[in-house]
């Protein structure tokens, strides 16, 4: 992991230090909450419905395990007991008191940790592949790349302004974990026909009211642009990007009105008349990034061999266990294990203090003390001793963090909803959990279905890239919820098609049931969701949903 | 069977640590039962006299909510105030 260098550690201190002071003279009274806002906004600190939020973040979606023990401290001193992890790899407390804050950020920089720019129409945190450095797919690891854009992006003077949020994500796989094409911008790792690795560049993705996928703007860009080409996309987009309309200031609606050929033309000449070499990653640079990411010692581990084969006959769990939430890894007698987060019946995302304990705890034990957090608000332990699993299993399910359930229909993606977030309009984490615990006893026979669920317009909850979607309205006082279908968020990348008038709250369950029966019915041999939709259409979906009405 | 009168009250978040409270006669409070009631012309009044008095304010960001009293409880009729009011449902 990238560690701090005494530049960093000091930044942190002087605005921790900064931020007490603002702290205390709101509480005094010098400070007016319109004055206030913007500061606490610029670090992490959001107002809802019971007390404030603290979103943090968790840098494209690593953590060691000294910073989950830091997270569960902040669960358990500040918060009640625990946190919600959510679709951008982040952790939010939804119970934090403002004049305990300053010490929270106090405690969040012992651990290089922090909250600034989890908030605002900054630069927000790179999403990347939690399976980042394991995967088995992996051209190269992500990481090192999205911490050169972390810090290239961390308090960008020229971009401290822009029109709306901005989001990158970045994978360095072909299979899409990271949800890509839903980001402002867009970077896969590629490899070009000389062999050479670059980035294909895509740009203009993003969900909310106006869902569109990013297209590709370049197909190859050596790494060593990578800085001044993300640079000059930035500058058309500063430059461009409407702020007369918040609806219409993401880049995404600049792409849309120029059209990706116009915008490709803009960035390129920006590209080539800026000065490249100020922002060119030289080969060592790279490498001396990529020295916090050491790869993994490519010796394989124990094979597992008639100790696992007798543990999966004994114990019916595990098998299931390891058959849904153990991915292959890269080294042979590794494994890439998931954690769910998703039990059904209980809030999608959150996780206790004591769980973070546990999974610290268990990536000292087993995993080289490395944890990710992925954008379906899971948790992922990415590199441990296939022969390691049944104990690491026997740990996880005391903690009831051994649901496997990882890519089936109750592992629903939900944001916090009218519960907490004051935005919301509707709630989504009661649906998300009637829907799981109806959908639970036949997941394994409906196979892999992903349900995202928002409570409001913006999306939090990706529900325009869930096979089946739900978005919750308002409706004079009542809560109804759109159905998409045919969504999806991986390297097949679709934006769902709304199927036909919004359900009841009291409908949902039945309304998701009636889809489920309708996919069965017609799926093909190994047909997921979405291929099934896309092969027949809306038409059988909408007669059966609404037959009766 | 006669509907209640849609009554006013004024609601906001504490300062310190952002916990909802309600205008009372003489102040703020967490419970909201304890909110002053008041007719909708009145509405306006009550809200400006809520954001009077020495600075700092309490609380953060007051405004107006429509409520009715049902079997002696105050209740909002907006589904977000009453998830305010009385917590998460889940």
């Amino acid at each position: 992991m990238y560690r701090y260098d005494s530049y960093d550690h000091r930044f942190l201190e002087e605005r921790v230090a900064q931020y007490r002071d603002q702290v205390r003279r709101r509480l005094a009274g010098l400070l007016s909450e319109d004055e206030f806002k913007p500061l606490r906004l610029m670090n992490g600190l959001y107002l809802q419905l019971h007390a404030y939020m603290l979103r943090v973040a968790i840098p494209y979606g690593t953590l060691s395990s000294r910073q989950l023990r830091m997270l569960a401290h902040i669960a358990r001193r500040y918060d009640r007991g625990f946190g919600h992890f959510t679709t951008r790899q982040n952790i939010q407390f939804h119970w934090i008191k403002l004049e305990e804050t300053p010490d929270i950020l106090a405690d969040l920089a012992t651990v290089e940790m922090h909250a600034i720019q989890t908030s605002g129409n900054s630069f927000r945190n790179t999403t990347a592949d939690p399976w980042a450095g394991a995967a088995v797919d992996e051209i190269e690891d992500p990481r090192p790349y999205c911490e050169i854009i972390r810090q290239w992006s961390t308090l960008h003077p020229e971009f401290s302004f822009l029109p709306r949020k901005f989001k990158i994500a970045l994978s360095g796989a072909p299979s899409d974990r990271a949800a890509v094409r839903i980001h402002d911008i867009g970077l896969y790792l590629r490899r070009n026909e000389a062999g050479e690795v670059g980035f294909e560049v895509l740009v203009g993705g993003g969900l909310g009211r106006t869902p569109l996928l990013a297209e590709t703007v370049r197909t190859f860009l050596p790494k060593r642009h990578l800085l001044s080409y993300l640079e000059a996309i930035l500058r058309i987009y500063n430059q461009y990007g409407r702020r007369d309309n918040l609806y219409k200031s993401r880049i995404k609606i600049l792409v849309q009105s120029l059209g990706i050929a116009r915008l490709r033309d803009e960035v390129e000449a920006e590209w080539a008349a800026m000065d490249k070499e100020e922002l060119s990653l030289p080969e060592d640079a790279i490498a001396d990034m990529a020295r916090h990411f050491p790869a993994m010692d490519p010796t394989p581990a124990p094979a597992d061999g008639d100790a696992m084969r007798a543990a999966l006959a004994a114990e019916p769990g595990f098998a299931r266990w390891v058959e849904q939430n153990v991915a292959p890894h890269k080294v042979p007698g590794y494994a890439i294990v998931n954690i769910s987060l998703k039990e059904p019946g209980a809030t999608p995302g959150d996780c206790t203090g004591e769980q973070m304990e546990l999974v610290a705890d268990l990536a000292d034990r087993y995993g080289k003390g490395e944890i990710r957090v992925t954008h379906e608000q899971n948790l992922v332990l990415p590199q441990i001793r296939r022969v390691d699993l049944l104990a690491l299993w026997r740990s996880l399910a005391s903690a009831r963090l051994a649901t496997a359930n990882i890519g089936l229909a109750s592992a629903i993606i939900a944001c916090p909803g009218m519960d907490y977030c004051s935005l919301a309009t509707a709630r989504s984490i009661p649906v998300a959990q009637r829907l799981a615990l109806a959908l639970a006893p036949r997941e394994r026979e409906i196979g892999d279905l992903q349900i995202k669920i928002s409570g409001c317009i913006n999306a939090c909850g990706h529900h325009h890239v869930g096979h089946i979607g739900l978005l919750g309205v308002d409706k004079n006082g009542e809560e109804f919820y759109q159905i998409t279908l045919g969504g999806s968020a991986d390297e097949h990348a679709a934006v769902g098609a709304i199927i036909g008038p919004a359900v009841k709250s009291d409908e949902i369950v039945h309304s998701v049931d009636t889809i489920v029966d309708v996919y069965l019915r017609l799926r093909a041999d190994g047909e997921r969701f979405p291929e099934t939709y896309r092969r027949v259409g809306a038409k059988p979906f909408k007669e059966a949903l609404y037959a009766a009405h | 069977m006669t509907q209640p009168e849609v009554m006013r009250l004024v609601t906001a978040n504490r300062l310190r640590d952002g916990v909802p409270v309600y205008r009372t006669s003489d102040g703020w409070s967490p419970a909201i039962a304890d909110a002053r009631l008041v007719v909708e012309d009145a509405a306006e009044d009550f809200l400006a006299a809520s954001q009077s008095g020495p600075r700092p304010l309490p609380v953060v960001a007051p405004y107006v909510v429509e409520a009715v009293v049902e079997a002696g409880k105050v209740r909002p009729l907006a589904l977000r105030e009453r998830i305010r009011a009385h917590g998460p449902t889940v």
